[in-house]
């Protein structure tokens, strides 16, 4: 039987050929492949602004670039990461390619929307991307004013532009999740039988459309002020730069758990299927995603404690960033059971999944240490806090997102990669990131500031380490591409589920037909019961 | 699961599908509650999008309440009173829209439509009055922005003596504010009017494109009972817009003017 696997006859990816099948596609999965490729290209642009500041890094002295160079190369690092790669690098590839699928529908509710926000992001890429080449912009992703506003004489408007655009891409991809999963749900797929990546997307969803808008007002005040010459942040005419960043973390510090919490989903189906164990306390994990997301909004001056807010508000906030550690600890405990006495695998996807858990747990735990009041004094705007966001940012969102592309990559294509390669690949991202970024917390915590292009020389150890473990992290970053792409022509069929798991999603034949299901499944069982598709593999042998 | 439920009933009849069902739905209800669930979190997004500036005015408005006070003063209590008219009545004729489209009513629709469209430019016109009159007396945010405290305000009541001469007629509060303090923070009231009026208005340009699109659908025939969501979702974004003016107009118009 097994040898006998073909790929379908019918499938999304011959549904239409050229050019215009694909940029007029109504296909949730066509367009989610279109965003993949798309934001491929802007984290290896992104990465490659990363090369560039650990090149100038290596060395105590500022002279690879120039300071002003040095700024712009973290600022456009930062910009393409965070709003072009990580916000929509989940939700809107493995989100919208899995939820119809997983809850049973035939598409998202708005395709026709779906398609506009990739068209939206494009956009808003290609008004950054010219900023970019006109010169650049120096204000750090945090477009902190009056810099930003009177100060800067780089490309702010164009980059924050493109930025406000991008976002509407991000409200709309959050908006057709909310509405398809209240209301495409198939027959007898209650909430609680939904898969745990739905939940985590519908979490996100919530965050992005309450969140998005927000900073898409403070770049209209920020353009205004900066255009128009209104005074609404200027310190000058009575404004206060410290509302911008109060309005500004209030969407940005949510929106890492944008790019969290789908990594979270994902992390529940990979440890689920890896051990062939229900996830343990569904309902807890379910609820945390929603208790991140809740907890997420009410915690944003924690970056902003040496910004001179009052003394009682630092208080509150930063008991309140103690708190997001309970539901993210939930999660970390019930995965944690989960993989007790289960059937435990080492597959690549599960893999990343391991490496995760670790990163997640020292990326939450310094988190921690920044929310403590006086400690922050000495960490804020040290290389300890960089350390701390990449642990959550790439070994945490990026290690998600690489288990789930290897997880559902058989789904997307129908065919198999190199499980060697991919082993190798998975493991030196595991090396390399922790290379890279755990000296950066003993070198921050020694006191070396973020966003100076030359530091001292008893600091070099510590960054030639760093800049050694880039290269490692780009090597493993890099390899995914050549085998990945391998495998489209030459990797072995993977039919229609290769790894004995129990979603919806793996009943549609690999690839999937357009329409996703023969027929409207009618689900009978609640997520993660591996009894039926152990009864059903028997059945087929 | 009320949708489960729908899906099940509907599941194996074959009768013939209204020609506005898209593929990917089963039924007409399941469509519409799509349409409507997506539209009210559309309009939460835009309940937060106006909110970054309502918070920023609420800073401000408690840090400058008098320069506020002042700066507002120097709006026209007539034009803007008109205009919230206007667009109170055009929610009504939208609404009448919606109805006429729910009962079949195709040129009752259309015309609702149309004049409510009208309604809208009426407001636009009036704005554009209000524009050209803060051009005039430079209180416009900018390098030409000039507080110009002998220029009060031409309609209302309350167009006597300014408060910055240190009089503290009328029941106002004495201003804590010199001539040059009030030169600065007015421009930041005026920075908030500009930006929050400028927005609404672009809202409103949208809500008249939308219906330009949807009488032309109505007209052709597009809507009956079963089938007029367009109508209705333009409808809830036309109530959104107006319900962010009915906010917009006491802040700005109304910051102690009371009688």
């Amino acid at each position: 039987m097994l040898d006998k696997l073909k790929i379908p006859e019918r499938n999304y990816l011959n549904n239409g050929h050229g050019l215009a099948s694909w940029l007029l596609t109504k296909d949730h999965k066509r367009i989610a492949i279109m965003y993949l490729i798309s934001i491929t290209v802007m984290f290896f642009l992104g990465g490659l602004f990363a090369v560039g500041i650990r090149l100038e890094l290596a060395t105590p002295a500022g002279d690879f670039v120039q300071a002003d160079t040095y700024n712009k190369f973290f600022t456009a690092h930062g910009v393409i990461m965070v709003f072009f790669f990580l916000i929509p690098s989940i939700p809107a590839v493995l989100g919208n390619f899995l939820i119809p699928p997983m809850i049973g529908a035939k598409d998202l509710a708005f395709p026709r929307i779906n398609l506009l926000s990739l068209y939206i992001y494009w956009i808003g890429g290609i008004f950054t991307l010219y900023a970019m080449l006109a010169g650049g912009v120096d204000t750090g992703w945090t477009f902190y004013t009056p810099y930003s506003a009177t100060g800067s004489n780089s490309n702010v408007v164009p980059v924050a532009l493109g930025v406000f655009i991008a976002g509407f891409s991000s409200i709309l991809t959050g908006l057709n999740f909310i509405v398809t999963i209240h209301r495409m749900r198939a027959p007898g797929m209650t909430w609680f039988r939904l898969p745990l990546f739905v939940w985590a997307h519908y979490a996100t969803s919530l965050v992005q459309v309450l969140g998005t808008p927000v900073i898409a007002i403070t770049i209209v005040m920020l353009g205004v002020e900066r255009g128009l010459g209104f005074g609404i942040f200027d310190p000058a005419r009575g404004g206060d730069p410290v509302l911008f960043q109060h309005l500004f973390w209030f969407y940005s510090h949510p929106a890492v758990y944008i790019m969290i919490l789908p990594a979270l989903g994902v992390m529940s189906e990979l440890i689920s299927t890896f051990t062939k164990k229900t996830i343990f306390g569904y309902s807890f994990v379910a609820f945390s995603s929603l208790a991140i997301a809740v907890f997420g909004f009410i915690v944003w001056a924690h970056h902003m404690f040496t910004s001179g807010i009052s003394t009682y508000a630092a208080m509150v906030f930063s008991f309140l960033s103690f708190s997001v550690a309970i539901p993210s600890a939930v999660k970390v405990f019930n995965w944690t059971a989960t993989l007790y006495k289960g059937a435990i695998s080492f597959e690549t996807p599960m893999l990343y999944a391991y490496g995760f858990m670790g990163l997640f747990l020292i990326g939450g735990l310094t988190g921690l240490f920044l929310a403590t009041l006086g400690l922050d004094i000495h960490l804020h705007d040290t290389y300890f806090v960089v350390a701390h966001f990449h642990y959550i940012m790439v070994g945490g969102a990026i290690m998600g997102y690489m288990g789930g592309l290897h997880f559902w990559w058989p789904k997307l294509t129908g065919r198999m990669y190199s499980e060697f390669f991919s082993r190798i690949s998975a493991i030196l991202v595991f090396v390399g990131f922790n290379l890279t970024f755990f000296p950066q917390f003993v070198v921050g915590y020694l006191g070396m500031p973020r966003r100076y292009h030359s530091y001292p020389d008893e600091f070099q150890v510590l960054n030639v380490l760093s800049s050694a473990g880039a290269s490692v992290l780009g090597l493993g970053y890099f390899l995914p591409v050549i085998y990945l792409l391998w495998s489209l022509k030459k990797g072995a069929i993977a039919g229609p589920n290769p790894w004995g798991a129990s979603g919806l999603e793996w009943q549609m034949q690999s690839p999937p037909l357009t329409e996703n299901f023969v027929e409207v499944p009618i689900v009978t069982h609640d997520a993660y019961e591996y009894e039926h598709v152990v009864a059903k593999e028997k059945h087929l042998v | 699961m009320s949708n489960a439920a729908a899906h099940a009933d509907d599941r194996g009849h074959a009768h013939a599908h209204h020609p506005a069902l898209q593929h990917h739905f089963d039924t007409m209800a399941q469509q519409k509650e799509a349409a409507v669930v997506g539209m009210w979190v559309f309009l939460l997004t835009e309940i937060l999008f106006f909110g970054g500036l309502f918070a920023a005015y609420m800073v401000y408005r408690i840090w400058y309440f008098d320069a506020f006070a002042e700066a507002s003063r120097s709006l026209s209590l007539f034009w803007g009173g008109l205009n919230t008219a206007v667009l109170i009545f055009s929610s009504l004729t939208m609404a009448m829209a919606v109805r006429s489209a729910q009962t079949n009513k195709r040129s009752a629709t259309v015309n609702w439509l149309i004049l409510t469209m009208i309604l809208g430019t009426v407001f636009l016109g009036v704005k554009v009055i209000e524009y050209a009159d803060k051009f005039e007396h430079h209180h416009v945010p900018g390098y030409n922005f000039e507080w110009a405290h002998e220029a009060p305000a031409a309609e209302g009541e309350h167009a006597i003596a300014p408060a910055a001469e240190g009089a503290a007629t009328e029941g106002h509060r004495q201003l804590s504010l010199s001539p040059a303090q009030l030169q600065l923070t007015t421009q930041i009231y005026f920075s908030l009017y500009f930006t929050m009026t400028g927005l609404h208005a672009l809202h409103m340009i949208i809500g008249i494109g939308i219906m330009l699109v949807i009488t032309r659908m109505a007209y052709k025939g597009k809507f009956d009972e079963e089938y007029y969501t367009p109508v209705e979702m333009a409808g809830l974004y036309w109530h959104f817009v107006d319900i962010v003016w009915i906010f917009l107009f006491p802040l700005l118009y109304l910051v102690e003017r009371h009688v």
